[in-house]
């Protein structure tokens, strides 16, 4: 008699692991990064605003820094922007940019007439070194301590939600700027 | 009117004949036919992070551009289709490979068909010895009533 209700019971579960599968899958456009807990990736690049000198990884190992990834043809770049001008304003943790295939031109005069809210800005026109962080969408932003470990990857424009929620938590209470 | 038919009837064998040439998205110039091929097989296994259902080689997104151009200068440099692959993975997560490797977080998914596959043939396997089994019964103790049994006898 139980016979009978096996199909049944195979059904039942399938549709459950289905149900499950659909209720837990992230969101798609949110794909976390493998590289959280490993090194940032070493870097030496064009300083955006001093062309002939260089922004590089070693330049800022023993301090947290966010690194945030950027480009004035990025409509999300733009939304949070206030709040990385906030940001900066506490002085609780230095902002590096990446500005991610963009010109310098446009780069400087979005800077000159809304602010700039970087510590240090390298300079990535060709696209390539993002590829090295797993960028696949600006704006992204690292959270990076002092021994040069990524803790954090925030996907999408940062909101003061983010910050409070995600971000400062997880910065130590004696977290001071690197000097610049 | 027929010219229309005609041009409507053509029209799917000039799509099918012009799909080899159809790279448009993706025109390389590797040094030698090996890396071309190389660089053909890698991205498209490759998933665009923008888009992505689509692969490396189909993405018209300048991210996807970026990567190509990636993957052709580690190719020139000499690293091995493993290296790049882990040099993406290491970065982008399994998600990048349209398809997912053994290992133990996916065994599962490379299971689960054969495991399926093995039930449905046990299964259908009983299932067919018991309807054997029916009707050799049915022959071994035919109805009185069944005309048909009669003609059977007959003819033999």
């Amino acid at each position: 008699m139980i016979r009978r209700f096996i199909p049944l019971l195979v059904f039942v579960g399938v549709a459950a692991l289905l149900a499950m599968g659909v209720m837990q899958a992230p969101r798609k456009d949110l794909v976390p990064s493998p590289l959280i807990g490993k090194h940032a990736p070493n870097f030496s690049l064009p300083s955006l605003m001093h062309p002939h000198q260089r922004v590089s990884s070693t330049q800022l190992n023993g301090h947290w820094y966010l690194f945030n990834v950027w480009g004035t043809w990025c409509i999300s770049c733009r939304q949070e922007y206030p709040e990385l001008l906030a940001i900066a304003h506490t002085g609780i943790v230095p902002l590096i940019g990446l500005d991610w295939k963009d010109t310098r031109g446009e780069a400087l005069a979005f800077l000159s007439t809304k602010g700039d809210p970087y510590q240090r800005i390298a300079f990535d026109p060709g696209g390539l070194e993002a590829i090295h962080w797993g960028v696949y969408g600006a704006p992204e932003t690292f959270l990076v301590n002092p021994k040069g470990i990524i803790v954090y990857k925030y996907i999408g424009p940062i909101t003061p939600r983010a910050w409070t929620e995600d971000i400062l938590p997880r910065l130590p209470a004696s977290a001071t700027v690197a000097g610049s | 009117m027929r010219l229309t038919r005609l041009v409507l009837a053509l029209l799917p064998v000039a799509l099918l004949l012009g799909a080899p040439w159809a790279r448009a998205i993706a025109p390389t110039q590797m040094p030698t036919a090996a890396l071309e091929a190389r660089y053909e097989r890698l991205i498209h296994g490759f998933r665009c992070m923008q888009c992505q259902d689509e692969s490396l080689a189909n993405s018209p997104v300048s991210l996807a551009a970026d990567m190509r151009r990636q993957i052709r200068q580690m190719l020139l440099a000499g690293d091995t289709d493993r290296q790049i692959r882990k040099f993406f993975v290491s970065r982008y997560g399994y998600f990048i490979l349209f398809k997912p490797p053994f290992v133990w977080k996916t065994a599962w998914l490379w299971l689960t068909p054969g495991i399926l596959l093995f039930v449905g043939a046990f299964t259908a396997a009983g299932v067919i010895r018991r309807r054997t089994r029916l009707v050799a019964s049915d022959l071994e103790e035919p109805d009185p009533r069944d005309g048909l049994t009669g003609v059977q006898e007959r003819g033999r």
